[in-house]
This record gives C-alpha cells, sequence and structure tokens, in this order.
C-alpha cells in the first residue's frame, strides 16, 4: 500500500523540532523520515536516538539506516517490506522516545598542523575580525565538533559549532586539488577532506592521519553522533605520525 | 589464475559488481553496475551466481587477449563482438581459450554492455565489493578504470557442459528515445508548475553523463516561489532528480552520496538501467506511476530472473 505522504512546507532557514516525524519517499527502496527542520542540535538529537534504536533491531528487509542532519533515510528491499509496513515501526519507536536518554558522544582527536605550507588561508580566515594566526588555532581548536553527518566523499565529516569569528567564505576560485587531510573552512562551517578532491574550502591546517583508509579492518575513524576535537601539534610531530600511518 | 590481458580498453571499461552497500552514512557511494539486468543475466549464462564481478563497457569495447579456457558471455548494449576476428553473438555463452583475440566493437545501441567470465573477474574486495568507485579511486583494478596491457585474473571454475543462450524475446531494447517512470519525492512539495514541466516533454541527454549522473536539458523545472532554492544536505539515492539552480534535472546514478538540492523525483529501480543505457543526443520522458506499481514492476524483474535461471 502507498503511504499518504505528509505535506509540510520547508524552510531549512529557521530550525524546528516537529511534533511528528514527516514521512517522504525517496523511490521505490527510499524512505525519508524528517524529524525537523534546519540545522540545530535538538532536532539531530532525536536523529541520534532513533538511529540508535534502529541500529540495535534493524527491521526486517531495511539494508541500511543513513542518519542526516535532520532525518533517516531508512533503504529497504521492497521484495520483504515496504513504508506501509516501516511506518508503524517507526512511529511506535518515536511514541516512546521521551523515555530514552541519550549517550554522550565519543570524542575523537584529530592531530593538525595549522598554518604555513598546510594551511595556505589562514591568513584569510578572522581577517575581519582582526585575528592573529594563533588567536585563529585557538579558537578553531576550541570546541568539541558535533559530527552531524557524514559524506560527500568518504569520510567527510560535516561538524557543527564554529565559532562566529571563524566563519569565512569559500575561495572565489575552488582549487583543482585539495590535498588528503585538509582542514578547512567554509562559511559557518569546518571540516576535512578524507581524500584529495577539489575543494573551495578555506585551508587552514593538515591532519596527519588517514582519515579513511578502506583496506584498514575498520576503514573510518568516527561516525555520525560522534564529537570531534583538533588538537594543534608541531610540524615535526606530524611527519612522526603521518610516517607511523604510512606503517 | 590469469585469464586475459588488455590490448585495447575500449571507451571506459571498470571492473563492477552489484555494488557496495552498508557505507552509504559514511559517504561511501554505492557504485556497482548500472544495468542490473543484463548484468545478471551475463553471469548467469557463463554458470556463475549473479553477483560475480563483470567488466562493464561503454560505448566502445576492449579488446582482450585470452589466456585461459573459459565461457564469456556480452549482454546489455548491443556492440559487435569478433573471436579471432569471426562475428559472435551477444545474450549468449561463448567458449574461448588461450591465444584467442575478443574483439568488442562499437555501441549500435544502448550505451553499456556487460562481459561475465567464467568464476568472474577476481581483484581485491574492498569493504564487500569488487566495485570500481572511479572518483574515490577504490575498488575494482586498481582503483581505475581498464587500460592497455592490464593482466586480469578471474576465479577458477568448471565451464558450461552445454552452452547457454537466452530467448529473443527476453533480450531488452535499449531505444534511444526511452521512457522512465519515476515516484515523486522527496521533495515534491517544493514545486507545482516544475511537476507539471517535468512530464510534459522529452529532456535531452547532454555530453555531461556518466556513473555521477546524467545531465539533462529540456523544460526549466521551477521550484515554487516562496521556497528556498536548496535544502540542507541529504544523502541521495540512485535515480534521484536534483534540481540545481539553473532549473535543469539531472538524474544522479550510483557514485553520488550527498546533495543540497531539491530532488522532485526518484527514477524506480527497474528503469534505472534505461537511464543509463541512453547516451548523449537520446531523448528520456518522465512518467509519474505510484509506488505499488513500482514494487509490482520490482517483483516482475526478480521474477525474469528466475526463469531464465531455470533454463539451465
Amino acid at each position: 500500500m502507498e503511504p499518504e505522504l505528509d505535506k509540510k512546507q520547508a524552510l531549512p532557514e529557521k530550525t524546528v523540532l516537529f511534533d511528528k516525524a514527516i514521512y517522504r519517499l525517496a523511490g521505490d527502496n527510499g524512505l525519508l523520515v524528517e524529524f525537523g527542520e534546519g540545522i540545530d542540535q535538538k532536532v539531530n538529537m532525536k536523529v541520534r536516538a532513533m538511529a540508535k534504536i534502529f541500529e540495535k533491531s534493524i527491521p526486517d528487509g531495511v539494508r541500511e539506516i543513513i542518519p542526516t542532519y535532520r532525518s533517516l533515510l531508512f533503504i529497504y528491499d521492497p521484495g520483504v517490506t515496504n513504508p506501509a509496513i516501516l511506518r508503524p515501526l517507526i512511529e511506535q519507536v518515536e511514541n516512546n522516545l521521551g523515555k530514552i536518554e541519550i549517550v554522550p558522544s565519543r570524542v575523537v582527536e584529530i592531530p593538525v598542523c595549522y598554518g604555513g605550507k598546510f594551511g595556505p588561508d589562514i591568513d584569510n580566515v578572522g581577517k575581519d575580525h582582526g585575528l592573529s594566526t594563533s588567536r585563529v588555532i585557538q579558537l578553531h581548536c576550541a570546541p568539541e565538533y558535533l559530527i552531524y553527518m557524514v559524506g560527500f566523499t568518504p569520510g567527510f565529516p560535516f561538524l557543527g559549532g564554529l565559532d562566529e569569528k571563524l566563519y569565512t567564505p569559500r575561495l572565489k576560485t575552488p582549487r583543482l586539488l585539495v590535498p588528503e587531510g585538509s582542514v578547512g573552512i567554509a562559511n559557518n562551517q569546518t571540516g576535512m577532506y578524507p581524500i584529495a578532491s577539489p575543494g573551495g574550502w578555506q585551508l587552514i591546517g593538515r591532519t596527519p592521519l588517514k582519515i579513511f583508509a578502506p583496506d584498514r579492518s575498520c576503514p573510518f575513524l568516527y561516525k555520525a553522533g560522534d564529537m570531534i576535537k583538533f588538537v594543534p601539534i608541531s610540524i615535526d610531530e606530524y611527519e612522526t605520525i603521518s610516517q607511523k600511518e604510512k606503517g | 589464475m590469469k585469464a586475459f590481458k588488455i590490448l585495447a580498453p575500449g571507451g571506459f571499461t571498470s571492473v563492477q559488481d552489484k555494488g557496495r552497500f552498508g557505507y552509504q552514512q559514511m559517504g561511501v557511494p554505492v557504485s556497482g553496475v548500472l544495468d542490473s539486468f543484463a548484468f545478471k543475466v551475463a553471469n548467469i549464462l557463463v554458470g556463475n551466481t549473479e553477483n560475480k564481478a563483470v567488466l562493464e563497457i561503454t560505448v566502445m569495447g576492449p579488446s582482450l587477449e585470452i589466456t585461459k579456457t573459459m565461457d564469456i558471455a556480452l549482454t546489455g548494449a548491443k556492440m559487435g563482438m569478433t573471436l579471432n576476428d569471426k562475428p559472435i553473438k551477444q545474450w549468449e555463452s561463448i567458449r574461448v581459450n588461450p591465444g584467442d583475440n575478443l574483439n568488442v566493437s562499437q555501441i549500435q545501441s544502448g550505451c553499456r554492455a556487460y562481459l561475465a567470465v567464467t568464476g568472474g573477474i577476481n581483484v581485491l574486495q574492498i569493504m564487500g565489493s569488487y566495485s570500481t568507485y572511479v572518483s574515490g579511486k577504490i575498488g575494482g583494478f586498481k582503483g581505475r578504470p581498464l587500460k592497455k596491457d592490464d593482466i586480469i585474473e578471474t576465479n577458477d571454475a568448471q565451464t558450461l557442459s552445454k552452452q547457454r543462450s537466452i530467448p529473443k524475446d527476453m533480450i531488452p531494447h535499449y531505444p534511444p528515445n526511452a521512457t522512465i517512470r519515476t515516484i515523486i519525492g522527496p521533495q515534491d512539495d517544493y514545486f507545482d508548475k516544475g511537476l507539471t514541466a517535468l512530464f510534459e516533454k522529452e529532456y535531452m541527454v547532454t555530453a555531461k553523463a556518466d556513473r555521477m549522473g546524467y545531465r539533462l536539458k529540456g523544460n526549466c523545472v521551477p521550484i515554487k516561489e516562496n521556497m528556498p532554492k536548496s535544502i540542507v544536505s541529504e544523502p541521495s539515492m540512485p535515480g534521484s532528480i536534483q534540481i540545481p539552480p539553473d532549473e535543469q534535472p539531472i538524474v544522479l546514478l550510483v557514485e553520488q552520496t550527498v546533495g543540497g538540492y531539491a530532488k522532485i523525483a526518484t527514477v524506480i529501480s527497474t528503469d534505472l538501467s534505461k537511464v543509463a543505457q541512453t547516451t548523449p543526443g537520446d531523448t528520456i520522458k518522465f512518467e509519474r506511476i505510484n509506488l505499488k506499481t513500482a514494487h509490482d514492476l520490482c517483483l516482475e524483474e526478480m521474477d525474469k530472473i528466475i526463469k531464465i535461471k531455470e533454463l539451465f
């Protein structure tokens, strides 16, 4: 049976936590369950709480559950299940959610060598606020950043919590190739490039860690819901860790 | 064991299986074959299980020097093929032997063909799949499409005791004017006039058409006036029809994970192959169907595969 789809005017600028999730069809094998609008910790907490419950008991026929800023995407096998079966299960979990406590996030430390050849754009950051390079570094590595979502390229973290003083627009001309491990800022976002790819972010440093290693038994260092803490290191420390990672 | 050497790689030839599942939440696209029906049939024709790794061949075929006795089968796009300069047929198994020269020529209809071999192509399995994720340089043969002088290995397996072929009426056609069925959403509420525009006329496939996506040209698909032009980034599905600021639709395929533009509709899974079998200059006409019909079509295709297996 085809479920009746909820309709709602969505305006991503504002943030809202819905009373009841909105269900959207993503083709014949995807069901997108939206818990709110915009980029917001409260909305994302609900996403993580729901994801955590479903991680323990994945409904029959569901191949993967992908957490995002504000929704969960259920990818299912239409030979086994469909939205008419899944929706009541999801609603039941949502209705019982009040009783569930969120487990604190794991904090993953990422060593970063700031500035110099690894962070060619660091002078652009904080310019409008008259910040020195050392102040930029201090502000950037102070917070624990929540990983709202992972995607775009393998292991690319969408992080929330950048200090407003560090907001910097993207480069006018994107680089054709940003080196693997580069840490950057684009507007109100900060993040890093797990694989070399084109990109327009302002580069402020680089991590020597292999953020994505497809042949490592665990190819990734973190997942959505974890926190990232950047730790400043010297160029010597960078080289030492880099050698170890090449192992 | 070494099975063949690439004498010429063709247009774009890569190792693929059904895809890399379970890592989309980490930003790893599924990759894999774009025409799953042709892929499965190719494997069945050489006596493999359905999901063995094959070569996906695009527009122009490769030339191979065979170094191992095995059965091969070429399905998908109509390309023409010769073994030691003698024409041979697609959609049936052919025994090849060391010293043979296999030459796949150019597309006559469709865009992608699938070459299966006894035992399947043997490459290192990465995160549960043999598929090449081309833009990530991961999986398949050294994370890249094949080049001249590459030497490809296959798994050892029994060759067939009897040649296999399927009835002509089970072979799909790949017309240059494809009708593609879709389910509207997930962001259909961002559009009003845009929905009418999308389904009104044919779109032309542009030169920007690859495993990441197909950019189309035709009717503009405007977003409602009071709606934002983008959404909070979220995952896409193979088949998502994304509307960027220039209002020209892009059908996202298997090397995409996250996007920030509204998706007006999604191509149903059984018609993804039809999109991928079009080439630049061909046309696509979108149609709107409901979820139930799409699921019936999925089951129908599964039944068709079962029927083909039962032939042998």
